[in-house]
């Protein structure tokens, strides 16, 4: 903890311990659901970074905007999305945030203003900004935060955006997780300046480092920026140095690190060295805290449940969305893949072959052997 | 055509129109606002509505398009300004990634409405980073909406219309079109998509043609019909996606040929797509092989004279219309 750190009441103390509690045994939960493969494709867990994620959650009201990476379930959370919704994505089922549409990489949350989950690195960037041109075109109050890895910083976006933002006073304040990989390659293997924070300088705004795995110090730094920026200042740059415990996602080797490394940022675990200095203080007792960590316990469970037990989304919804149909757009422009001759004006969109055929493919048991072969990394 | 107003002016008045209806919609671009518009285009749009809703931008295509995501996101309305179709490869990211896929893979949560403008096509020596014709490009991807307007009034109304819009549009411009000058109704008239304009009426052959080269088609039409004595029916889809392919049936179902006219690449093109759907639907109704006119298949050349081979004219359309009618005559 940082020195001269007030610790907050018992009320704040048990809400920001509760919340990385949950985030981390759904991670835990999330990994061995995966493991069973009630989940496909990839999956990243945070595991370790919850004092960046619920920190800079805290610090938010809830009329800002928060965007988030790929690694995205814990941010999610901390906003306020139901747990259960985001394991039901991740389980690709119909009650998940996107409707299964999206899977874990792109778990969004428009009625928590947690605007989204983003696969491309550095892809989120611009469009956080995009938020914020909105907010200060309206002459709302409300103020954007961007999260994205350290890797992200080394994409074009961040620089164009970074210099879009600072240009136009945009209120953003951008936040990079910094967990020392952008996947397997170390920050300094990638980056020619190690201090992120010191990247804003060459926009002309300010940057600051925090201690990542410190809750209450993020939250007490990331406060300070979005008030400012509230208050009008210009965008700021937010470093906050964490670590994941995990790999970059679940199949990774972890070749490019030594586990002496893990083992001593566990010995900085965000959560323990916060239920310490709780414990010491006394805002907090042995009983509080094992209640949390059956409170977690209990969500995750009923979280995997309702996951379970949703169903998979059905086949005549494989078009939806993905236009939003009007003056301009009528279902003839969606699918021209039907092989029988038709006017493009039934309603009912595919055809009875083309609903057979498709039922037939997603009747196809996947071929878990597939994957090993083509050497699909996962 | 010396009546009426130019194609620039009716896109300028359809912003303007469109930016005094509706206080969301706003206009982005490199260049779009002190300097009036590479293309002028977007000229005194910033004296009217002032830098708030007429903004430059910084060289930065894929955060400039990300940004009118993200503010689309947010409810607004931007009109995103890319000074060649050529610079929209650095946006492609969000364009495709992004603007395309998010209403879908966060399931109609949140909707993209968006339209990003892009000049493009050959004709003006700006050799291989600056002519390029990349419907077919934009045409392949799930969740955009492709508009290639020919004439003055279509560029306004469609552009009204794409703004309208609640999806991500690529309106594509062709720089040879901006001069020219044709009618354009005085009332807000709207052309919505997916609506194929027939351009000239005809039995013999069906003609395809979008942009630029939908002018190039019907020149080849009265080419065809003043020394060849056939009458061509010329298309212009006006909208690729989507397409109003039952014009295009109805058509070649009553000529019973079609030759297909684009300034972009043969490979994968429009023409090859639309060869395709019609071989699929109309087979059984063709009497000769689907002729198609590209562009070469090469980076657009300097030179003048390569240039101007390298860009598909009304003599190759003649050709080609005259190949599908070998034996019939």
């Amino acid at each position: 903890m940082a020195e001269g750190t007030q610790i907050p009441d018992r009320e704040t103390c048990l809400d920001l311990l509760g919340r990385m509690m949950l985030i981390r045994r759904f991670e835990e939960e999330a990994g061995r659901q995966y493991q069973r493969a009630k989940a496909g494709g990839f999956l990243h867990l945070a595991i370790g970074e919850e004092a960046t994620i619920v920190g800079t959650a805290a610090a938010m009201r809830p009329g800002d905007y928060l965007v988030g990476t790929y690694r995205t379930h814990g941010h999610a959370i901390a906003r306020g999305t139901p747990p259960s919704k985001v394991m039901a994505e991740i389980f690709g089922r119909v009650d998940g945030t996107s409707g299964g549409r999206g899977g874990s990489m792109h778990v969004f949350d428009a009625g928590n203003r947690f605007m989204g989950g983003y696969g491309i690195v550095g892809g989120n960037i611009p469009i956080a900004a995009g938020f914020a041109f909105a907010t200060r075109y309206r002459g709302g109050d409300e103020v954007t935060v961007c999260m994205f890895g350290d890797g992200a910083v080394n994409s074009g976006n961040f620089g164009e955006t970074m210099n879009m933002a600072a240009l136009w006073d945009l209120p953003i304040v951008f936040l990079v997780e910094n967990n020392f990989y952008g996947m397997g390659t170390a920050l300094e293997r990638h980056s020619a300046e190690v201090q992120l924070a010191r990247r804003a300088e060459g926009y002309g705004i300010e940057g600051e480092s925090v201690d990542g795995m410190d809750v209450l110090a993020v939250e007490e730094c990331v406060s300070r920026h979005i008030e400012a920026v509230r208050a009008g200042g210009e965008p700021t740059l937010v470093e906050a140095s964490t670590y994941r415990y995990r790999g970059h996602s679940a199949a990774d080797p972890e070749v490019y690190r030594e586990k002496s490394e893990v083992e001593a940022w566990r010995e900085k675990d965000p959560i323990d060295g916060f239920v310490r200095i709780c414990l010491e203080d006394g805002v907090l007792t042995e009983e509080d805290v094992e209640a949390l960590r059956q409170e977690a316990e209990r969500e995750v469970l009923t979280a995997v449940e309702f996951a379970d037990a949703s169903p998979e989304p059905p086949l005549d919804s494989l078009y939806d969305d993905l236009y939003v149909l009007g003056d301009n757009t009528g279902w003839y422009a969606i699918d021209e893949r039907s092989p029988e001759p038709h006017r493009g004006e039934s309603p009912d969109g595919a055809t009875d072959l083309s609903r057979r055929l498709a039922e037939e493919g997603a009747n196809r048991e996947v071929d878990r052997d597939e994957h090993a072969r083509t050497g699909i990394k996962r | 055509m010396s009546e009426g107003i130019r194609f620039r002016e009716a896109l300028g008045d359809a912003m303007a129109e469109e930016m005094r209806r509706d206080p969301d919609v706003f206009v982005i671009g490199e260049d779009v606002a002190v300097f009036q518009g590479s293309f002028k285009v977007t000229e005194g749009l910033l004296e009217e509505f002032g830098e708030r809703r007429v903004v430059d931008s910084p060289i930065s295509e894929n955060s400039l398009v990300g940004l009118g995501v993200g503010a689309a996101m947010s409810g607004l309305r931007p009109v995103v300004e890319l000074m060649t179709v050529n610079f929209a490869l650095l946006a492609l990211d969000q364009i495709v990634n992004h603007a395309a896929a998010i209403p879908y893979m966060f399931n109609g949560q949140v909707k993209v409405p968006l339209v990003i403008r892009m000049p493009g096509g050959g004709g003006h020596q700006l050799g291989p980073t600056h002519s390029h014709s990349f419907e077919a490009l934009f045409l392949q991807i799930p969740g955009l909406l492709v508009a290639c307007p020919s004439t003055p009034a279509d560029a306004k109304g469609m552009l009204k219309a794409a703004i309208r819009d609640d999806n991500p549009v690529i309106f594509i411009e062709h720089e040879s079109l901006y001069g020219m000058r044709g009618e354009v109704p005085e009332s807000e008239e709207v052309v919505n998509f997916g609506r194929a304009a027939i351009r000239r009426e005809g039995s013999d052959v069906t003609i395809v043609g979008i942009l630029k080269m939908a002018h190039v088609a019907e020149e080849a039409a009265r080419i065809l019909a003043e020394d060849h004595g056939i009458e061509a029916e010329v298309i212009d889809p006006r909208t690729l996606r989507p397409l109003d392919l039952d014009t295009i049936l109805d058509s070649v179902r009553k000529t019973n040929r079609a030759v297909i006219v684009e300034e972009g690449w043969p490979h994968g093109g429009v023409g090859a797509n639309l060869s395709t759907l019609i071989t699929e639907q109309a087979f059984d109704h063709m009497d000769a092989p689907i002729q198609r006119v590209t562009g070469a298949d090469v980076p657009m050349p300097y030179s003048k004279r390569l240039e101007q081979a390298a860009i598909p004219h009304a003599g190759s359309v003649v050709e080609a219309a005259l190949a599908t009618m070998e034996g019939a005559r």
